[in-house]
């Protein structure tokens, strides 16, 4: 096909075609970018800040790649003793380890050092809070539906591998800090029955700290994790690519189209200017905010420790479920089972583990196999959406109790008391935040069915010829009603009935039970609010005792 | 003189005798020995005692009991030396609001001259750790790295990596250094204030109590310099977790939301 285009164009102008067709039409030739272009360049994005969320996290992980490469030319990752001589005075002369030595030398010797140092680290909260935020829009949105079940995975492995990069990043300087964070770490792996010593043995190359970790370490953070991320993430992009963007739903807007802006240009556009936006925020932050001062922490040594040791954010909840648990041990048969970490460590798994096949479990519920490109707005979804909220709760309770001291000291409390209230909002937080959840949900529903029926009230109060006050409401428009009535409601699975046309008794299974009682919560008469009928709309509309 | 050998064995000659010797001796030792100084310096000590005893019947004897013997709400004051007063008094510690978990660090509402008059008290009642002289605890000239690796040694746990402070239990903390005078972290050292431990010179030598201030100096003073910028309190991950989630992604978040706002129009055909 190119062959043709070129000497059609040849003939035309009777001489050289220009010399960027020219290298478009090698490249094509040999990569056929023409049909790839032709089918991509139009792709459809709809646009909505929201839809955005991801792209911070995208950009956020790519200037972690380049920071992180530059900082590559200058660490070393090896564990031996060295002395200190550099430009810090108050680590003259210690005795550091030589992967601090070189954190050090990066921070106040290399030029840009620091500020690279800087952005890489917080980059690296803010993808991971970014993907926090980004897996909760396209959780609250119901966008993990059929048929993106397998890219919410992919995204929720891309953030879990995302906590254990950042994890073992942390780590690397080998600083007082980051060497108590790996000591925890230890720590929890023997806490893990029968197989706990083996792990950390084979980790740590024997004893801890021992003199191997930061070398292993140091593959897993700028090799193995980054590359099975880049992979995951490139494969996200694609499953966005061929399942097309979800959108709200609106006016023109189906299941079966996407509204919105083609990717050339107006994609590209936003897109590229967006990055410089998000590498501009990191840049500024990094430039005027310290993270991580390793030169105030010192060097690692297994015989300090300080107050206020944490992790980052992202492992917060694992330090505050540690922090909450009281030291439970049994020893049996001279062995010791430290339940006070390893429980912990098994509700660390839980927590993340619930969110992950939520999808799962409410396509089982809903029994639906249909596809779904309009995302739900979070009301129209009461249990999800509470069930949503209660995860959250349980996630941020757990931060709280990662940072318990911080809040003890802060807010002048007493440290058993903000532990305790973590061990009690432990379990009640999450019910709490459910059922005053779906509250809210089922009167933002009720709210939308009075809007609907009634129109928006002005606020403009009138006054009647017989004295009677009344407030003037005023109809919605078309296209508010459409969009406020486009979602669609379940019914409640039934079990079906119990005999068969012979009258023969037939076998319920229990999970069939279980799953008739879920969907009833999920959608049953009081879970959520019948959505106003045209038949309903039409009786109030035409002007029987209705204001 | 035979006036006087007639009356020597007067019976009250001995008694005279007597008294011309002591009035002798009396004298002799007045004009001889280096009286002036000792007894100007006992009576400024004795004056300092008295009025110790002053202000401590009116601000501490509540809870210390009249004689620093300590009652059921403040512990006995004997033996705790000079420089525990000048500590407790001089950080505004003492005299405390109220009971509590612990008492905290407020303004000072003794002179200094008032605190050296309490602490002489104090001393008084029994031997303890005097006040330091500025060569002491000066930081200037010490060993700022040796100073780091002792208080990561033996103050971190409580006190943060650069003193900045912490938590302990049931509400009581360890206070932040910042700005602490060189001279009341010494005595904090040397006297063990409230939940702290003791470090005396045998424990921490007077050297290295230097080291630990001239570390404190360097790295949590106002002078301290911050290489990455502001520092967000110095309180490590979590404050800078809150710092991400609240600016950093608030911001990507606002930019999104302006970015998003700003569509291309449809070109109007």
């Amino acid at each position: 096909m190119s062959t043709t285009n070129t000497t059609a164009a040849d003939s035309r102008s009777r001489g050289k075609a220009p010399a960027g067709e020219r290298v478009a039409d090698w490249a094509d030739g040999r990569l056929g970018i023409y049909s790839l272009a032709k089918a991509n360049m139009r792709k459809i994005f709809p646009d909505h800040w929201s839809f955005m969320l991801g792209e911070i996290c995208m950009y956020s992980f790519i200037i972690i790649i380049l920071t992180g490469v530059y900082l590559t030319l200058f660490f070393h990752p090896s564990m031996n003793e060295v002395e200190y001589h550099g430009s810090y005075v108050p680590m003259q002369g210690q005795m550091m380890s030589e992967a601090f030595k070189s954190t050090l030398d990066i921070s106040f010797d290399v030029r840009g050092g620091l500020l690279i140092r800087q952005i890489h680290h917080w980059a690296a909260l803010i993808f991971l809070a970014g993907m926090f935020v980004h897996m909760m829009r396209v959780f609250f949105t119901g966008a993990f539906r059929k048929p993106r079940e397998v890219n919410w995975l992919f995204g929720f492995l891309l953030f879990a591998l995302g906590m254990f990069t950042g994890f073992t990043g942390y780590s690397l300087p080998d600083d007082l800090l980051s060497g108590t964070g790996v000591r925890f770490t230890q720590g929890a792996i023997l806490s893990v029955p029968i197989v706990g010593t083996y792990i950390s043995m084979f980790l740590f190359g024997g004893e801890f700290p021992g003199d191997d970790f930061v070398a292993r370490f140091y593959s897993i953070h700028i090799l193995l994790l980054p590359g099975i991320m880049l992979g995951l993430m490139v494969a996200h992009l694609i499953l966005v690519f061929y399942h097309k963007h979800t959108q709200y739903a609106g006016p023109g807007k189906t299941n079966q189209n996407v509204v919105g802006m083609p990717l050339l240009p107006v994609y590209m556009a936003k897109a590229g200017g967006f990055f410089f936006l998000v590498f501009g925020v990191i840049a500024l932050i990094a430039g005027l905010f310290t993270i991580n001062p390793i030169w105030a922490l010192g060097p690692y040594r297994a015989d300090q420790v300080s107050t206020g040791a944490q992790p980052d954010w992202y492992m917060g909840f694992a330090e505050g479920l540690v922090r909450a648990m009281p030291g439970w041990e049994i020893n049996l048969w001279g062995h010791t089972l430290v339940l006070g970490v390893f429980i912990p460590l098994v509700v660390f798994g839980l927590v993340l583990g619930i969110i992950a096949v939520y999808p799962f479990l409410e396509s089982w519920v809903t029994g639906d196999k249909r596809e779904h490109h309009i995302l739900d707005r979070p009301r129209n979804a009461p249990t999800r959406t509470a069930f949503g909220v209660a995860w959250v709760t349980w996630y941020m309770v757990g931060l709280i109790g990662g940072g318990n001291d911080l809040i003890a000291t802060h807010f002048h409390m007493s440290i058993n008391a903000v532990t305790w209230f973590v061990r009690i909002a432990f379990f009640a937080g999450p019910v709490i935040a459910f059922v005053i959840t779906k509250r809210i949900c089922l009167g933002l529903q009720r709210r939308d069915r009075e809007k609907v029926l009634h129109g928006r009230e002005t606020g403009i109060i009138k006054r009647l010829p017989h004295g009677e006050f009344i407030e003037v409401h005023e109809p919605l428009s078309q296209e508010q009603l459409y969009t406020l009535t486009a979602h669609e409601q379940y019914r409640p699975a039934e079990i079906g009935p119990e005999v068969d046309e012979n009258g023969v008794k037939r076998k319920v299974k229990g999970s069939e039970k279980l799953r008739a009682k879920l969907s009833k919560g999920y959608f049953g008469e009081e879970h959520q609010i019948a959505k106003p009928t045209v038949e309903e709309y039409k009786e109030i509309t035409s002007g029987h005792g209705h204001h | 003189m035979k006036k006087l050998s007639a009356r020597r064995r007067h019976p009250l000659a001995a008694i005279v005798v007597l008294l011309i010797a002591l009035a002798a001796t009396g004298g002799l030792y007045a004009v001889f020995a280096p009286a002036d100084k000792a007894q100007a310096d006992e009576t400024a000590q004795s004056l300092a005692i008295d009025e110790g005893k002053k202000l401590y019947a009116v601000g501490c004897a509540s809870c210390h009991g009249t004689g620093g013997q300590g009652t059921s709400d403040g512990p006995s004051l004997v033996g705790v030396g000079a420089a525990a007063v000048d500590f407790q008094v001089g950080t505004g510690r003492m005299p405390a609001q109220q009971p509590g978990a612990q008492v905290p660090r407020k303004k000072v509402i003794y002179t200094q001259a008032e605190i050296d008059q309490l602490a002489a008290y104090v001393a008084s009642l029994g031997a303890g750790p005097s006040v330091p002289d500025e060569e002491q605890y000066d930081p200037a000239g010490a060993d700022i790295a040796e100073g780091g690796e002792l208080f990561r040694t033996n103050c971190a746990q409580c006190h943060n990596f650069t003193g900045k402070g912490g938590a302990l239990s049931e509400g009581k903390y360890a206070p932040t250094l910042e700005d602490v005078d060189p001279k009341h972290i010494y005595e904090a050292m040397q006297t063990g204030p409230q939940n702290m431990p003791s470090f005396p010179d045998t424990t921490l030598s007077e050297e290295n109590k230097k080291d630990i201030i001239a570390y404190l100096d360097a790295v949590n003073s106002d002078d301290t310099v911050e290489p990455g910028g502001n520092a967000l309190g110095g309180l490590g991950p979590v404050s800078e977790g809150l710092f991400a989630w609240v600016f950093g992604l608030g911001a990507m978040i606002a930019v999104a939301v302006w970015v998003a706002a700003r569509t291309a129009k449809a070109k109007k055909s």
